[in-house]
């Protein structure tokens, strides 16, 4: 037997690398010729645009509140527009001296949100610590009290109203929303009746023409001489406006709670109020919390349209800021970009808070 | 437990009734005023000379002028005034639904707000009349030449229709873009969206003066389109409070006519020799405030606190102002206006 | 064997009848919630009664008119928009139809520009190229979380801003574009257009009659043939014969520079073209968002299953995955639509003449603000109603049945 050597086949050629930076580029950006063309001319557009944009917005702009300085040829964005207005623009019309005020009941408020947004919170003590803030909030915002000045509730505006009016009236909301539900789902027909038609009725009218029913309609709905603040009239047609959406919400997580869980608790003895209290309601709530949050988020939004009724939140404080001011109203697109990024801000943080909240909730569940 | 059937329907019928509130008793205005200690006034949001807050808040203006004289008339105080601005919209259910007392904004005096709206027109303080303004880049001279143009026109006001009205009678075409606000009106105004702004012509100078660029590149056309009577109006029901509106404005303009000025009230009142001026400033004897349920000294307070009417006007839209209106129509009788004070006696 | 039963013998025809059911007790359930509904329908039903009883009282207190006689007299307004010409003496409730109009052309445009690009974006997100992935996902952040009313403006502002004034209007070809809008060459009537209008419905037919033919093929043979396209160009041609039979009239009312501004031809106004191209970027966010998540509830298998039966990528994506992705993504969808259509009365603010300014200058011309504001209300409950019915009906139809 002549010894056979070992002849190693040829060598396998290394296999194509699938992570790195390279790898990614060419799996993602070049796969084949579509995709490559499509990388070319997408990369290509934002190459012309994104450099320009940012010249414009960042390098060449002029940062100083002086409407000189901006007026000279190649200055790109104005942002002394923000440097100069911004305190008409966060506090609206509350007069100047006392803008503290409105500063620290503002952060008070987002303090208690953010607070209220995590777990080690979720305590009872929560719902006692809302209304001591709340308290506080009014008591610095309308004052007349320990030395504050008065300061009606017209001259309250910018950000501190928006926080103002998309937390409480979702505050309000909850509970009107969580009976409006259960009403809905009832056996008894006449309730079940009146929830349906005012369900139906706030969610098919839009909210200007709730806004302009309160500012219109409200002061003959009263008896003589019994006149309600134009900011509660807002917040009460907010809230109505918020509950229907909130109660369609919590209808849907009602209706995903199997049969089985309402027979089991009949099986055990549990009274309607008792199974709806231990069983049903904390299930629902839990998987509508995501659903809830774009609620409060689209709320957050809609408080703009509080500027046709002439309360003066963050749009509408921009829009006073700017139009009275010859000299600054060419750079009204500035002020724009300005509460569209205060906006964002907000918005996207409470998306990225609900992201995270379903898969808190999602941990326990089976995928 | 169990119940009746007639305990049931007793207990629904007692929840009915205990809901059922009868509307309070329609309270007179005077009182109310007197009980509260202040005017609740309805101004405008922001229009030069007529109401304007400046930055710390302080009100002053043509109206303001006369929501002061009304608290110096009633409470002895020009400064217990509460000021509610309006736009368009709210002004006139802001006023039926007593949120104010009085609606002091610049509001035209026309048949439908006097017969269908339940208030009440009382004295005119201001003749104007609806203009037209164009940049004077368009090179328009006259209203005729805005055939099948746009014009920027705020919604809500007498102007929309004034403006359909004239548009029809002279075969203009005229295309409106109404706004709900007046400052999206004006910024689409000046930013070349409509080719001319159709405003009140006193509205027409307090924008040209405090919102272009440079108001020198602006033309008020010369037309005026309409008659607007601007005045104060009150709801209707309280004779009393309309009387008391309607002659501290008319008071005004008499001493205005009498050489009655904020300067000189005092010493008017101590000694003036003329019958005329004691009976209005309450010297002497006369108290014509006391028919009115008021003290005698009604009209030198309102005098003392805002001045007569010429007085009034020049500080808030004279020649010395940057709206510089003429007096016009609207001097005294005497020198050519329509500026005409029954007699205070 | 007979079993003799005398205890059940003893049951029959001695027995009294069992008692009834209902008792008025409060133990009882039907009882209770009789209870409830009589407390609840009094407590809002006196409420009811109480706000109407005040509304009344103060409208006839302050002398405030009040009925809906005021849509019959002359509107005395001019609309600056409208799809029909409008007079200012023609009545009021033709100015409400004038602005329902209006409401309508934005909505269903944009409706369907919305879904085009929101379908656009939402299969973007599967793009396999990471810079589309990247782009459409930041579309969608951005445009859904800012409030569209700020959206509305901005976009006006930039039309008023940006755009040359009518005597600088930039031209392509007969189109003009400038402050005054979009200035378009529109075809002068005649009786051609008829013709060519009644082909089109004939096309229709005709394109219906097709498909139900190419379905009985596919059913039969498994062969599938074009369901949109062939339609479509029959339901043309159909209308261009129509055309040509009529004379083939192709006069144009073209746009040309006034003085002032740009006259004759059509036009959109940057009013309208502003709220629409406001309310689709905006709208379209949320439905890209809407058909991702249609995309993903599709399960993986349904892919493969189809990939081993042989079906090409298309085909598995039109016959197998996207009618499922369908069920998921239509009531959502449908809500998507539905709030366009009621963000469009933010176009008051921004000058768009839609039903609700129209009703605001009526509310202000006559006082009549009640009237005004239930009309308003009325239109949109009227399309909401709708819309809902049909969501309802389409959701309990194809919802997972229980037990």
């Amino acid at each position: 037997m002549t010894a056979q050597t070992f002849q190693p086949i040829a060598a396998r050629e290394a296999p194509v690398k699938t992570e790195g930076l390279v790898a990614w580029i060419r799996i993602n950006l070049f796969s084949d010729v579509p995709t490559s063309l499509m990388t070319l001319l997408v990369g290509g557009i934002l190459l012309y645009t994104v450099p320009q944009f940012l010249s414009w917005a960042l390098f060449r702009a002029s940062w100083l509140p002086d409407y000189d300085a901006c007026r000279v040829e190649g200055v790109g964005a104005c942002w002394g527009v923000v440097t100069e207005k911004y305190r008409f623009i966060l506090f609206g019309r509350y007069p100047f001296e006392e803008q503290w005020r409105p500063l620290l009941a503002t952060a008070l408020m987002l303090a208690l949100l953010a607070a209220s947004c995590m777990r080690a919170f979720w305590k009872p003590w929560l719902v006692i610590l809302w209304v001591v803030v709340l308290g506080v909030f009014f008591t610095l915002m309308y004052g007349n009290t320990l030395g504050l000045s008065k300061v009606e509730t017209d001259r309250w505006g910018g950000l501190p109203l928006t926080i103002l009016l998309a937390s409480l009236s979702m505050v309000m909301a909850f509970p009107i929303a969580m009976v409006v539900a259960l009403g809905r789902r009832s056996n008894l027909p006449a309730i079940r009746t009146f929830c349906t038609i005012y369900v139906e009725l706030i969610r098919g009218v839009p909210l200007i023409s709730v806004l302009f029913m309160a500012s219109f309609m409200f002061p003959l709905f009263m008896p003589q001489g019994v006149s309600i603040d134009v900011l509660i009239r807002v917040l009460v047609g907010i809230t109505l406006f918020a509950a229907a959406y909130m109660a369609e919400v919590i209808r849907g997580g009602l209706q995903a709670i199997p049969k089985g869980q309402l027979e089991a608790a009949a099986s055990l003895g549990l009274s309607y109020w008792q199974t709806q209290r231990k069983i049903v309601l904390p299930q629902a709530l839990a998987m509508v919390v995501p659903s809830i949050m774009n609620n409060f988020i689209g709320l957050f939004k809609d408080t703009s349209l509080v500027t046709i009724v002439s309360l003066y939140e963050l749009t509408g404080a921009l829009s006073l800021a700017l139009n009275s001011d010859a000299n600054w109203r060419p750079f009204k697109i500035e002020g724009y970009l300005f509460i569209t990024m205060i906006y964002f801000f907000f918005c996207f943080s409470m998306s990225r808070y609900s992201i995270w909240v379903e898969k808190q909730v999602n941990k326990g569940k089976a995928s | 437990m169990k119940f009746s059937k007639i305990q049931l329907a007793a207990a629904a019928v007692a929840t009915m009734g205990a809901l059922l509130a009868a509307p309070a008793h329609a309270g007179k205005t005077l009182d109310a005023i007197k009980a509260r200690g202040s005017v609740v006034c309805g101004v405008n949001t922001g229009l030069a000379g007529f109401a304007q807050a400046d930055s710390s808040g302080k009100w002053s203006g043509l109206d303001i002028d006369v929501c002061k004289a009304l608290a110096a008339a009633v409470l002895s105080d020009p400064e217990k005034v509460k000021y509610v601005p309006l736009n368009a919209q709210q002004r006139f259910t802001a006023l039926q639904s007593g949120e104010i007392d009085v609606l002091a904004r610049n509001t035209t005096f026309t048949l439908t707000r006097d017969a269908s709206l339940g208030l009440s027109l009382t004295v005119a303080n201001f003749y104007d009349g609806q203009g037209f303004m164009v940049p004077v880049k368009s090179k328009i001279k006259s209203a005729k030449q805005l055939k099948g143009q746009t014009v920027c026109v705020q919604s809500g006001t007498t102007t929309e229709k004034n403006l359909t009205d004239y548009s029809k009678a002279n075969n203009l075409n005229i295309k409106p873009v109404v706004f709900e606000k007046v400052e999206a009106a004006t910024g689409a105004y000046f930013s070349g969206r409509c080719i001319a702004y159709t405003t009140d012509a006193s509205g027409l100078s307090s924008v040209r003066s405090k919102e272009a660029k440079d108001p020198a590149e602006h033309l008020i056309l010369p037309e005026l389109i309409s008659k607007e009577p601007l005045g104060p109006m009150v709801r209707r029901g309280d004779d009393e409070w309309f009387a008391i509106v309607k002659w501290v404005v008319y008071g005004t303009m008499e001493a205005e006519e009498y050489g009655v000025t904020q300067a000189n009230v005092d010493q008017m009142k101590a000694s003036s020799a003329d019958p005329v001026v004691q009976r209005l400033l309450g010297g002497g004897n006369e108290d014509t405030g006391k028919l009115l349920g008021l003290d005698k000294d009604w009209m030198a307070r309102v005098i003392k606190a805002v001045g007569n009417y010429g007085e009034s006007f020049e500080r808030n839209v004279g020649p010395k102002t940057p709206l510089n209106l003429p007096r016009g129509v609207n001097n005294l009788w005497n020198k050519g206006g329509l500026m005409y004070a029954y007699p205070i006696r | 064997m007979v079993y003799s039963t005398p205890h059940l013998k003893a049951h029959t025809m001695t027995e009294k009848p069992p008692p009834p059911k209902k008792t008025w007790s409060w133990r009882s359930q039907a009882f209770r919630g009789l209870v409830y509904q009589i407390i609840a329908f009094a407590v809002i039903a006196s409420g009811l009664w109480w706000l109407a009883s005040n509304t009344l009282y103060n409208m006839q207190v302050r002398g405030i008119q009040s009925g809906f006689d005021f849509l019959w007299g002359p509107a005395g307004f001019d609309i600056g928009e409208s799809l029909y010409p409008f007079d200012s003496s023609q009545p009021y409730w033709q100015a409400f139809l004038i602005g329902l109009t209006n409401t309508l052309r934005v909505a269903i445009i944009g409706i369907i520009l919305t879904t085009i690009l929101g379908t656009l974006l939402g299969v973007g997100r599967f793009s396999r190229n990471a810079l589309v992935r990247g782009l459409c996902y930041a579309y969608v952040e951005l445009f859904r979380n800012v409030p569209v009313l700020l959206q509305l403006l901005m976009w006006y502002l930039l039309f008023t801003e940006a755009l040359p004034m009518a005597v600088d209007a930039w031209t392509l070809g007969p189109l003009f574009l400038s402050k005054g809008g979009l200035s378009f060459p529109i075809p002068i009537w005649a009786t051609g257009h008829l013709w060519g209008f009644f082909g089109l419905i004939a096309g229709c037919f005709v394109a219906w009659g097709y498909r139900r033919w190419a379905i009985r093929k596919f059913e039969a043979t498994g062969q599938l043939r074009s369901m949109f396209w062939i339609p479509l160009l029959l339901t043309i041609v159909a209308g261009v014969l129509g055309w040509l039979a009529g004379g083939a009239p192709a006069e144009l009312n073209s746009p040309v520079k006034g003085e002032f501004a740009i006259e004759n031809g059509g036009s959109l106004t940057p009013e309208f073209l502003a709220v629409l191209i406001g309310l689709t970027a905006y709208t379209a966010a949320f439905v890209a968002e809407v058909v991702r998540s249609g995309i993903q509830s599709v399960s993986r298998g349904q892919g493969e299953a189809a990939a081993a039966l042989g079906l090409s990528q298309g085909h598995s994506m039109k016959l197998v995955q996207l009618p499922q992705a369908l069920r998921v993504i239509i009531p959502p969808m449908t809500n998507q639509f539905l709030n366009l259509t009621k963000n469009s009365s933010l176009a008051v603010a921004i000058g768009y003449p839609d039903v609700v300014s129209i009703a605001n200058t009526a509310l202000n011309q006559t006082g009549r603000a009640v009237e005004c504001i239930a009309i308003v209300m009325l239109v949109y409950l009227t399309t909401s109603l709708a819309t809902s019915l049909l969501m309802n009906w389409y959701n309990s139809r194809s919802a997972i049945k229980e037990r």
